[in-house]
């Protein structure tokens, strides 16, 4: 156990950050290429008023029509983008580890926030699961590899929370940890996670087509 | 049946278009839809239909086009027939689903290629495919001979003289200001359209001129999944324009001819940076223009009582950025103008776009039913005029008012203006003076 963890958290580390960048700036380079034949349409129309504004009101809480009209699921989306944001870049132990091995570190939140913001992240994590479950337009989409990657993008916080308060054995829940949560960003650029990075190009482009083309909002 | 579709599918032709058209937008449409169901409630095909999940954008899509490069075209003749509906039956690309997802996913694009590809295959409603012929052999949809279209104008000219003195109705005059091209059911079905435009363009002094070739602005090849044809049918206007050296290319009332002259024409006729060799305007645009500029007056006598609505057609409000100049013109026409909800960019489809009206009696039944969400928009203003800038819109509640029992009468804008404008004395006829 106790190699497994050093692996982890040395090695581990690299490759999975490696691959979770590298991967991101393959795929994007890759549709950039792809872009410069098939996707005149995106250039030429290009103008970041419009897709900075397309881009803009999709990530304010609310900020869309469409959000408006479902508030319950848009308030869940926004708390559980939030939190999987906040909660491992500010979490205290994670810079301290930081700042172990570099002598940097982010801000931290005080533990007993990061602990409450897990258990929002949770339960924003589990109306988005419900929903995919009762909703038939929702269910009808969704393949079990859309499950999968919702209950897969859960388990780091899941396991960081039962390790936080010494729930099972400690070492396990806390390999398990790690493990989930560096599968989770190598998942991510091969994935339809990767639209952490690609949202803002298709965002950008509606935006385009149908602001900088017709002066129509896309929100 | 139609005899193409005993052939076994022609997989390489798929395969071509799937990888013809594996852009980098639809690449990441298909790979990052959450599948967050978010566009459903935008379609109004979804919820004419109680919510029918399998109407919901991204399933149309995902049980299509997804499957289609999944199987990398490797594809039955049952499969493109399912295809084939979805994508002509329940769609109208209207593109109403993109400002309603997280990521902006442009449905309606990718609907279009599902069209293209089951074109490949001979696929394809028989009202498109027959107005497809007509194109090819005459340039127009109706299948119009060029000297029946020159007769009819030279006919309504003389009609329009009744009322405003001095129309003519100018074929092929090189350097007026403005090509005026039509749809092609008025010179057929309903030629006053022509007269009452030329009565405006009279009346306001426009230099403006009829195209002989190119005439017909509407382009269904672009529905019909015939982008090669519509890139012609495009060109032909655009090529016809630049001959006369005109400063723009107006479209009539119709809102798709706007789309394929202005937004998708450019990239169907091979123009790379998206622009059209000469500019393009709305008579939407023009109209207000002439009532801003008060090239047209209107007899405030003679404004509209009745309670009056507006349909946004999708492809001159949300796709063709107009809806602002529509409800201006309207401040100047009507008294009790009542807005339906959602209105503007927002607007929902009639239920008679991209393509569906020429699709025929086939798909009638469907168009009623999906109509109903337009119709109860409608019923729900309270207003007994419709009036509605684009052909297609016009005919689907025409049906929709008989199949609903609106009560309602659909008008254009040139009806609503040539009845109501102020005409100077020099244009009136010779008759009325002599009353
Ligand atoms: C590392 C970065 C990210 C990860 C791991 C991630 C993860 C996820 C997951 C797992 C879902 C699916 C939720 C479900 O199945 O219901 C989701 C949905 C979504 N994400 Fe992200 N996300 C990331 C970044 C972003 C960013 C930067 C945006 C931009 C605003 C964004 C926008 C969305 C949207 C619009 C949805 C759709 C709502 C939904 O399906 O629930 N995500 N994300
Ligand atoms: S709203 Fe967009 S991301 Fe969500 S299911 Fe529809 S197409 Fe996919
Ligand atoms: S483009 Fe219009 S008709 Fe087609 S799926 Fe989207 S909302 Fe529905």
């Amino acid at each position: 156990m106790t190699e497994m963890y050093e692996f982890l958290t040395g090695p581990g580390v690299w490759i999975s950050f490696f691959i979770f960048i590298g991967g991101l700036i393959v795929r994007t380079v890759y549709l950039f290429g792809v872009s410069q034949e098939r996707d005149r349409v995106f250039y030429n129309h290009a103008d970041w008023k419009w897709g900075g504004r397309s881009i803009f009101h999709w990530l304010l809480p609310l900020g869309s029509v469409s959000l408006r009209e479902q508030p319950v699921f848009g308030a869940a989306f926004f708390v559980f983008h939030v939190c999987l944001f906040a909660v491992p870049l500010f979490l205290l132990a994670h810079n301290t580890l930081l700042h172990e091995a570099f002598g940097v570190a982010l801000p931290s939140l005080p533990d007993s926030v990061s602990d409450i913001l897990t258990v929002v992240f949770l339960v924003a994590g589990l109306i988005l699961l419900a929903r995919r479950l009762v909703r038939p337009e929702v269910r009808i989409l969704t393949t079990a590899w859309d499950y999968f990657l919702l209950v897969f993008t859960c388990l780091p916080f899941v396991t960081g929370f039962l390790a936080f308060h010494q729930i099972g054995p400690y070492q396990s829940v806390l390999v398990a940890h790690i493990a989930c949560a560096e599968a989770l960003l190598m998942l991510i650029p091969f994935t339809k996670l990767a639209h952490a990075v690609l949202f803002f190009f298709s965002r950008a482009f509606i935006g385009f087509e149908m602001g900088t083309r017709r002066g129509a909002r896309t929100w | 049946m139609n005899e193409e579709l005993q052939k076994p599918v022609n997989t390489k032709a798929i395969k071509d278009l799937l990888s013809l058209n594996d852009s980098a937008r639809i690449k990441s449409w298909l790979s990052i839809c959450s599948r967050c169901g978010l566009c459903a409630e935008s379609c109004f095909f979804y919820l004419a239909k109680n919510k029918d999940p399998k109407l919901s954008p991204a399933y149309k899509v995902k049980a299509t086009l997804l499957e289609l490069y999944k199987r990398k075209g490797q594809v039955d003749r049952a499969f493109l027939q399912k295809c084939h509906d979805i994508a002509w039956g329940e769609c109208t690309t209207c593109k109403r689903c993109s400002l309603f997802c997280p990521f902006g996913i442009d449905i309606a694009t990718m609907i279009s290629t599902v069209r293209s590809i089951c074109h490949s295959q001979g696929v394809v409603p028989e009202g498109l495919v027959r107005t497809s012929t007509n194109y090819r052999e005459s340039g127009n949809q109706m299948g119009m001979a060029t000297e029946d279209f020159e007769e009819t104008c030279s006919w309504m000219a003389e009609e329009a003289n009744d009322d405003i003195r001095g129309v003519e109705i100018p074929v092929d005059r090189a350097g007026a200001r403005i090509m005026y091209t039509v749809n092609a059911r008025e010179p057929m079905y309903y030629p006053q359209d022509i007269s009452m435009m030329a009565q405006i363009f009279t009346v306001v002094g426009e230099s403006w001129t009829l195209p002989s070739t190119g005439w017909d602005c509407t382009n269904l090849p672009m529905f019909a999944g015939d982008k090669a044809l519509a890139g012609q049918v495009v060109k032909r206007m655009y090529d016809k324009a630049v001959e006369l050296g005109v400063e723009a290319i107006a479209i009539t009332e119709c809102g798709h001819a706007y789309r394929s002259a202005l937004f998708e024409g450019p990239y169907l006729a091979g123009y790379r940076d998206g622009k059209p060799p000469v500019p393009v305007i709305h008579s939407v645009r023009l109209f207000y223009e002439y009532l801003r500029d008060g090239r047209i007056k209107i007899d405030p006598q003679k404004m509209v009582e009745e309670p009056l609505t507006y349909q946004d057609p999708c492809n001159v409000s949300r796709n063709g950025g107009l809806w602002r100049e529509g409800r201006e013109i309207l401040k100047y026409l009507a008294k009790d103008f009542r807005d339906m909800t959602p209105n503007s960019e927002y607007n929902h489809c009639c239920g008679g776009g991209g393509g569906f009206i020429p699709m025929g009696p086939e798909f009638k039944r469907r168009r009623m039913e999906s109509g109903r969400v337009k119709a109860e928009q409608i019923r729900a203003t309270g207003a007994k005029i419709v009036v509605a800038p684009c052909h297609n819109c016009t005919d689907q509640i025409n049906d929709l008012n008989k199949e609903y029992q609106l009560g309602i009468k659909v008008v254009s804008f040139k009806e609503l203006i040539t009845e109501r404008m102020i005409v100077p004395d020099e244009f009136k006829p010779v008759a009325s003076e002599e009353e």
